[in-house]
């Protein structure tokens, strides 16, 4: 039985124009130990998609499907389940880790938050298990550290206390929303490396969420596609990136700044603006952007078209693409 | 910690001795002939030229602004031109109504503004805050002595709980002493609760937005837990500047509130003394509580670093 | 902390449709309202009032309110309500020269601040803080007994204490205009301070000395009725808000609502100013000036 299994998830959030779909039916599972990835740009539904499991979505948003995580229903719990598997089963590391920890608590109280939350752990030998973990994400003199303030402590060092305080109990499932976004390049990859390690090390299933595929291809096994609010391709990483059946992962992967491009050689980028969310078209979120675009496209979803090795692509005009594209390579 | 302290400490007695000069020359100078205020447009010009020497007039300001501050250090202030005992002695006696009075006052105002802010945060846009945030505003609107008279008349003489003014004295043991200071004290405390109230719940709802609260959730921490334990400290910061800020407020209130409820307070005296025009006793009343009010400030900025450990390291 | 506390501007004036949100933003109808009120019974006493507040009227003293006194009748038979509606003259009175006093120096003081930076900001600024160093109350107090009691110079010790808050205000405002970069454009061109300072930086402050308005009025009118109330303000026989009430309370249990009255309609007159300002700091936001 998998960990997760989510199925037709629709999440309709208030904006100020009227209650707009900003995820509409997205299906994954992911199994104990797998690691899952979700690519896609701002806007398309990844960060709400996980804060959904989390049960973190603002109070008036309206959640409709099944998120069934370890054969337990999440969509619709109360919240005093949730708060019990926060932190505890699922643990969650974010992007901005510079504004992540509160500023006044010492990163003893912080980490071992959860360890005392969830476990009922005395304060000391929370701080035991504190230090152990402190250690393991690679703080530097950590003994003597224990009671000092997120404040004198640097950004890549802020995010491995927070990668600690995720994992403190131990948990099931490791969402990780941009972890390396807002870090220099050369801990982008430590900090990766890190969570690599831990994810194997515990057994732990991982969702990377990135807009970097290049962060993508180093550290998950299936990767999703998202525009839009819904998945346009999904399966494992290798396959998608060496088929990149759908258009808008065509071009995503165009965009890509290539080092060794002869000079005056302009970025490739995606045609039109992601539209504000009230205004997607009702069939394929793509419509219009796309260069390929069909009347059909515009009414109806595209079903979902299974391509070798449990690739799914949604795009109604699949063939005729993978022909162009073969002819024009 | 100790250069912060000295910095905020310098800063401190700066601003005292900025704040007696200023004393000094609205008192003594701009007045013109304070012995002829003293005694009258129709007194004689002896009379007059007498009680100059006796107060010292006749010297040129330099000497007396020292001759004042001397005094000060030492505790001499000097007697009073209308009660005729030496002005510390009569201060004193008023302290010991007026702090406790003070000190009562803020302690309301703490706890009604905390209590109302938060809930008024935590039921945001709901129909408990907007309940909440109106009675703040009626809160701010209304004249604290007419609050006052209107305390007097619903349990006074309806409903006789508590006496209409005076005060026992602590001789008579401290719960009595505490009941005549209950509804000088509400009275004092409403307008500011109401101020500190909208202050609290703002700074609340603005710390309830930072990243940490998220963090914090992801964790699985409850909503009310995140509030008590991880906003409310963040959220006071704010709050602590507008609570120095309303000590000072709450003093300046007690000239008005002691005269309505006839409490031989402080605040009373200084009324009293400038409408008796007895210069020597307004002076050093105000000396006073500028300096109460400059050092309730420092206190605030002490505070402000044991609160935020940020700020021990940036040292303004 | 950091507080991002956004400055009103006047540029969400000029958006469409700004009556149409106005009129449906709650704290500015109310406050509207109740600020028209305290104005309109100014205005009014000044062709009208049901009685005369000045006639004394001994045999009917202390009268609760009847068809004829309509909020009954003072220890010396004058009319209640007549007494609100002129004592409203009063508070206006005071409210709108004591701002003045303080807008115009205060801004003044402000602006020169900013504008010049340097020793000259520093030594306003500090002369700010000493002044705020003492509670209003006790600085208008001390002014009206050295002084002498009185409409004057109760105008003039409240005025003088808006100083230094406007000053605070203004130099706080201006400076965030000053650091833009049309005035360093505007400087390149060769524009001199004074001439930057009234076409731009005065302009966009505008919005926020508007909303400083509306509040230092309302502690004007609380300050002028302490002052009333001790008797060191509005003197008799003209009709004081805060005289009212200390009338009130010697004869509190024979007549216990006049001192409802007189209070009410002071709380009445704030809280209209203060929720007038809440309004238009909330409408004024140029937040919603650019989200067209």
């Amino acid at each position: 039985m998998p960990l997760l299994q989510v199925k037709d998830l629709h999440i309709e959030l208030q904006t100020q124009r009227g209650p707009a779909e900003a995820v509409r039916g997205i299906d994954f599972t992911l199994e104990r130990g797998e690691t899952l990835g979700i690519v896609g740009e701002s806007g398309c539904g990844k960060s709400i998609t996980v804060m959904s499991l989390m049960g973190l979505l603002p109070s008036n948003a309206k959640v409709t499907g099944s998120i069934r995580f370890d054969d337990t229903e999440l969509v619709g719990r109360d919240e005093k389940d949730m708060c019990q598997i926060r932190g505890n089963r699922i643990g969650m590391i974010f992007q901005e880790p510079m504004t992540a920890l509160n500023p006044v608590h010492t990163i003893v109280r912080q980490v071992g938050e959860p360890l005392r939350l969830h476990r009922g752990l005395s304060k000391a030998e929370a701080r035991k298990e504190v230090l152990a973990l402190l250690e393991r994400v690679g703080i530097p003199d950590a003994a003597s550290r224990l009671d000092a303030y997120p404040h004198q402590f640097s950004g890549g060092q802020r995010q491995r206390i927070g990668i600690a305080m995720a994992l403190a109990c131990g948990p099931d499932l490791l969402i990780a929303d941009e972890p390396t976004t807002a870090l220099d390049v050369t801990i982008q990859k430590q900090i990766l490396e890190l969570i690599q390690s831990l994810v194997q090390e515990r057994g732990m299933a991982l969702i990377l969420i990135s807009h970097d595929l290049g962060v993508i291809a180093q550290t998950v096994s299936k990767m999703l596609v998202m525009y839009g609010g819904s998945v346009v391709e999904s399966g494992p990483t290798e396959a998608v990136f060496a088929r990149r059946a759908h258009p808008y992962t065509q071009g995503l992967f165009a965009a890509r700044p290539a080092l060794g491009a002869p000079r005056g050689v302009r970025l490739a980028t995606i045609r039109g603006s992601v539209p504000e969310l009230v205004d997607l078209p009702k069939g394929c979120p793509f419509a219009g952007r796309c260069s390929y675009t069909i009347d059909a496209c515009q009414t109806t979803r595209p079903p979902a078209t299974m391509l070798p090795q449990d690739h799914a692509v949604r795009c109604i005009r699949l063939e005729e693409i993978a022909t162009k594209v073969a002819v024009a390579s | 910690m100790s250069l912060f302290l000295f910095k905020r400490l310098a800063t401190l007695i700066g601003t005292l001795i900025g704040a007696s000069v200023i004393v000094f020359l609205v008192l003594e100078i701009l007045p013109g002939n304070a012995a002829q205020m003293l005694m009258g447009p129709d007194a004689s010009p002896d009379a007059v030229a007498a009680l100059a020497a006796k107060l010292g007039l006749d010297q040129p300001a330099w000497t007396r602004y020292w001759h004042w501050i001397g005094g000060l250090l030492t505790g001499n202030l000097g007697d009073s031109y209308a009660y005729s005992s030496p002005v510390i002695d009569l201060i004193l006696e008023r302290l010991a109504l007026t702090v406790p009075l003070a000190l009562l006052a803020m302690a309301f105002t703490v706890v009604i503004a905390l209590l109302v802010g938060v809930t008024a945060a935590a039921r945001h846009n709901k129909l408990g805050d907007v309940g909440l945030m109106g009675m703040a505003q009626v809160g701010i609107a209304i004249p604290n002595f007419w609050f006052a008279i209107m305390l007097i008349l619903v349990f006074s003489v309806q409903l006789q709980w508590f006496s209409a003014g005076g005060f026992e004295g602590w001789g008579e043991g401290i719960f009595a002493g505490l009941k005549s200071l209950l509804l000088p004290a509400l009275s004092l405390a409403v307008v500011q609760a109401a101020i500190l109230a909208r202050i609290t719940r703002s700074a609340v709802l603005e710390v309830m937005r930072e990243d940490f609260v998220r963090t914090a959730r992801a964790k699985g921490v409850s909503q009310r837990m995140v509030l008590w334990t991880h906003v409310l400290r963040n959220a006071m910061i704010p709050v602590i500047t507008v609570m120095g800020m309303q000590f000072s407020e709450l003093l300046a209130g007690t000239i008005v509130v002691e005269n309505v409820f006839y409490l031989p307070g402080l605040g009373r005296l200084i009324f009293q003394a400038i409408s008796n025009r007895d210069l020597i006793v307004v002076r050093n009343c105000v000396m006073l509580l500028a300096a109460l009010v400059v050092i309730v400030n420092f206190v605030v900025d002490v505070l402000y670093a044991v609160i935020d450990p940020r700020i021990k390291a940036s040292d303004i | 902390m950091s507080s991002t506390v956004v400055a009103p501007s006047a540029a969400a004036l000029k958006v469409p449709g700004f009556w149409r949100r106005a009129l449906h933003h709650r704290s500015f109808v109310i406050g509207g309202v109740l600020t028209l009120l305290l104005l309109l019974a100014a205005a009014v006493s000044l062709v009208w009032t049901p009685w005369s507040p000045y006639e004394m009227d001994m045999a009917n003293k202390l009268k609760p309110p009847t068809g004829s006194h309509w909020l009954g009748t003072d220890t010396y038979g004058r009319d209640v309500a007549s007494l609100l509606l002129v004592g409203a003259r009063a508070s206006i009175l005071v409210g709108v020269i004591a701002v003045g006093i303080g807008l115009v120096v205060g801004t003044a003081l402000g602006l020169l601040a900013a504008a010049k930076r340097g020793w000259v900001e520093e030594a306003i600024m500090r002369l700010t803080d000493f002044s705020l160093a003492f509670p209003a109350i006790l600085s208008a107090i001390m002014m009206t007994a050295v002084f002498g009691a009185g409409i004057v110079n109760a105008i003039v010790a409240i005025g003088i204490y808006n100083i230094p808050t406007f000053a605070r205000i203004t130099r706080a405002s201006a400076n965030a205009i000053w650091s833009r970069e049309y005035i360093a454009a505007a400087r390149a061109c060769g524009k001199g301070s004074f001439s930057i300072t009234m076409q731009h930086v005065l302009p966009n402050i505008s919005a926020v000395l508007i909303v400083q308005i509306t509040i230092r009025f309302a502690i004007a009118i609380l300050a002028e009725a302490a002052l009333s109330y001790l008797g060191l303000g509005t003197q008799p026989p003209q009709p004081s808000w805060g005289r009212m009430l200390s009338e009130a309370q010697t004869m509190m249990f024979q007549s216990p609502l006049l001192a409802v009255f007189p209070g009410m309609a002071i709380a009445m007159a704030v809280l209209g100013l203060n929720l007038l300002g809440d309004g238009l700091r909330d409408l004024l936001d140029p937040r919603l000036a650019r989200a067209r």
